[in-house]
């Protein structure tokens, strides 16, 4: 719930001080009418103290009860009764207090004279801090709402991104379990390799965070890991090739993005040809933007890859898109037989 | 001669992945009963082999590059028992599942299968037997015994549900003159009833196909493709204009120039799909 105003120390100072400065103007004023210092002294600082605890209960109370926009009627009636109450509670004080005084007679009939006035200066201030309450608390309150919405958001990307990380291809771990199968009664020794590679990749499919930037030489001996699974796969018919400019090596990415796409490069490559497949992988520095291509051969006569994005790429484009907020850093090219995805990651300089 | 001896098995291993195919010769050395003929890594090295060798039984991965196991099967004419391996592929489980073809997921354990070949030769035994008894002398010919048709008749059905996946609704593959010919769906320009098999009529050609229009009607995207006539079914994404026929019919002009008749029920079901 949003804190009153007043619970912090600096606005209830401004809130004192404001009082007494009215306390002081209404002073002078029934001065310069003609009231002996005392008794207008004591007619401003109990009617001014007496509204400001009215304002401070008016602000308190619509920390509790904050009127919607179709009930602004409410503020007009509380700022008129609290009105009425204030100058009722100021004649019961003030005139029994002062009439036994010097003046006292001249007073209570100024007091019975100057009613309406009264009634229009307290009215007007009281309804002030209404109208100020209000703006505060839907100001205070509007803010809370941005900020729960802000959380639900981030941990709804969060999630999503998360679940997009791990989407780990079932078809691959189980194919690769069975080749290390295949494996352990004949070339025990390659078995167990296989089977460290398969845990290093499967340990970092797991630790990684969206937020924390790899450095590319991260992310491509973490593609080795997976290619050199698949090679295992399928044997001679995976041939990769991978060329990278010095200068990207250190540049910074967010982790398990080539994994995916080379995967996916794979998948169609090697299901849509009974040859030997070479997918290629090449990343250079272009401005402010690292930008990484990954080719792979196809047969035109059979498949046809949409426009923009086919095939498993959808996910890779919503990750770039909860991470960038921008839809057009995943391109794909279709050159004959050449199927190639374009990613350009912007570099934060 | 005894009807005892036991003539070897045949039976071919069909598998992308090299060790993959390894591990079925190996887990099948201690069955001395059945040979290995020949180890194939595509679709189609398996159709040669199945047509050179007329195996008894073949080991078949459901993902392959090119044409799928399904794919293959359904291109090879009297299909020889199968046993089907995969590792991830919910349609193809759901397949074996409602068809009791016996399918083993990798990786999987000699236990497991030792007890598909088991099974298998048990019906493999019961079917010789039957086989003898009817066909007298029969034995060891290549026609098939009448427990092959049995075969036939689960995986034709197999093939039916397995054809429902999302990545043989892309694509139709189709045998002319000994080759294989895969034709992706945009291609189809319309499908015509031909007595047992449905003509596909596309832009490089017609191409038979062993199948029913029902199933074309069934297995196809109806917001792609509508069966406009009881021997029609047409591409929406074909169709330039359509003319009234005769009384009640009509007739759709393809951008190809063909003319495809459209029913009465026809006409409803396209105007629906075309938003008419």
């Amino acid at each position: 719930m949003a804190k009153s105003p007043l619970s912090t120390g600096k606005f209830l100072l401004i809130f004192i001080s404001w009082w007494a400065i009215w306390a002081f103007l209404q002073t002078s004023l029934l001065i310069s009418f003609g009231l002996r210092p005392t008794t207008a002294l004591t007619d401003s600082v109990v009617s001014n103290a007496l509204v400001a605890l009215s304002c401070g209960f008016l602000s308190n109370n619509m920390q509790y009860y904050l009127p919607k926009k179709e009930r602004y009627w409410y503020i007009l009636f509380i700022s008129l009764a609290l009105t009425g109450i204030i100058l009722l509670a100021c004649k019961a004080l003030l005139v029994p207090l002062l009439s036994t005084v010097a003046d006292g007679a001249a007073y209570v009939q100024f007091f019975s004279r100057s009613w309406p006035v009264r009634f229009d200066i307290v009215f007007l201030q009281v309804g002030c801090m209404a109208i100020l309450s209000v703006l505060w608390y839907s100001q205070e309150e509007e803010q809370e709402n941005r900020t729960r919405r802000n959380d639900a958001e981030r941990l709804a990307k969060e999630a999503e991104l998360f679940k997009l990380r791990q989407q780990l291809a079932p078809h691959f771990l189980f194919n690769s379990l069975n080749s290390i199968s295949a494996l352990i009664g004949s070339q025990p020794e390659q078995a167990r390799k296989m089977i460290q590679q398969l845990s290093d990749f499967l340990r970092g499919n797991l630790k990684k965070e969206d937020q924390q930037w790899v450095p590319l030489s991260e992310e491509l001996q973490y593609l080795e890991l997976y290619l050199d699974i698949e090679k295992v796969r399928f044997g001679h018919r995976l041939t990769t090739e991978i060329i990278c400019d010095e200068q990207c090596l250190g540049l910074r990415m967010p982790p398990m993005l080539l994994q995916p796409i080379v995967e996916n490069a794979i998948k169609f490559g090697l299901y849509d040809t009974t040859e030997a497949v070479t997918i290629a992988l090449r990343a250079r520095l272009e401005g402010k933007y690292v930008i990484i291509e990954v080719e792979n051969p196809f047969d035109p006569e059979t498949s046809r890859p949409k426009k923009g994005t086919g095939f498993g790429l959808t996910s890779i484009q919503r990750r770039l898109y909860l991470l960038f907020a921008r839809p057009d850093l995943l391109e794909t090219r279709v050159d004959n037989n050449l199927f190639t995805t374009i990613v350009r990651i912007p570099q934060q300089v | 001669m005894s009807t005892n001896t036991t003539t070897p098995i045949k039976a071919i291993i069909i598998d992308d992945e090299p060790l993959a195919r390894m591990i079925v010769k190996e887990y099948l050395a201690t069955h001395k009963e059945i040979t290995v003929l020949q180890e194939c890594s595509d679709g189609f090295e398996g159709i040669k082999a199945i047509q050179q060798f007329h195996p008894d039984l073949i080991f078949l991965d459901s993902q392959m590059p090119k044409i799928n196991g399904f794919e293959m099967l359904e291109l090879v004419e009297q299909p020889p028992a199968v046993i089907f391996t995969t590792a991830f592929d919910e349609y193809a489980i759901k397949a074996f599942e409602s068809h009791a073809v016996d399918y083993l997921l990798k990786p999987f354990s000699k236990e497991r299968f030792d007890k598909a070949i088991r099974k298998w030769l048990d019906q493999h035994a019961l079917r010789q037997n039957a086989g003898g008894q009817q066909a007298g002398a029969g034995e060891g010919s290549p026609t098939p015994a009448p427990g092959g048709e049995h075969d036939n008749d689960t995986t034709g059905a197999l093939l039916e549900t397995a054809s429902l996946s999302p990545s043989q609704q892309q694509r139709i593959v189709v045998k002319t003159g000994g080759k294989i010919k895969i034709i992706p769906l945009e291609d189809i320009h319309y499908l015509e009833a031909a007595d047992d098999y449905v003509k596909i009529h596309t832009h490089s050609g017609a191409f038979l196909k062993n199948r029913t229009m029902s199933f074309f009607e069934r297995a196809l995207d109806p917001t792609q493709f509508v069966r406009t006539h009881r021997s029609y079914i047409l591409n929406v994404q074909q169709v330039t204009r359509i003319d009234p026929y005769e009384k009640d019919s009509h007739l759709c002009i393809l951008q190809s120039g063909a003319q495809v008749p459209v029913s009465k029920a026809g006409y409803v079901k396209l105007k629906a799909v075309l938003g008419l």
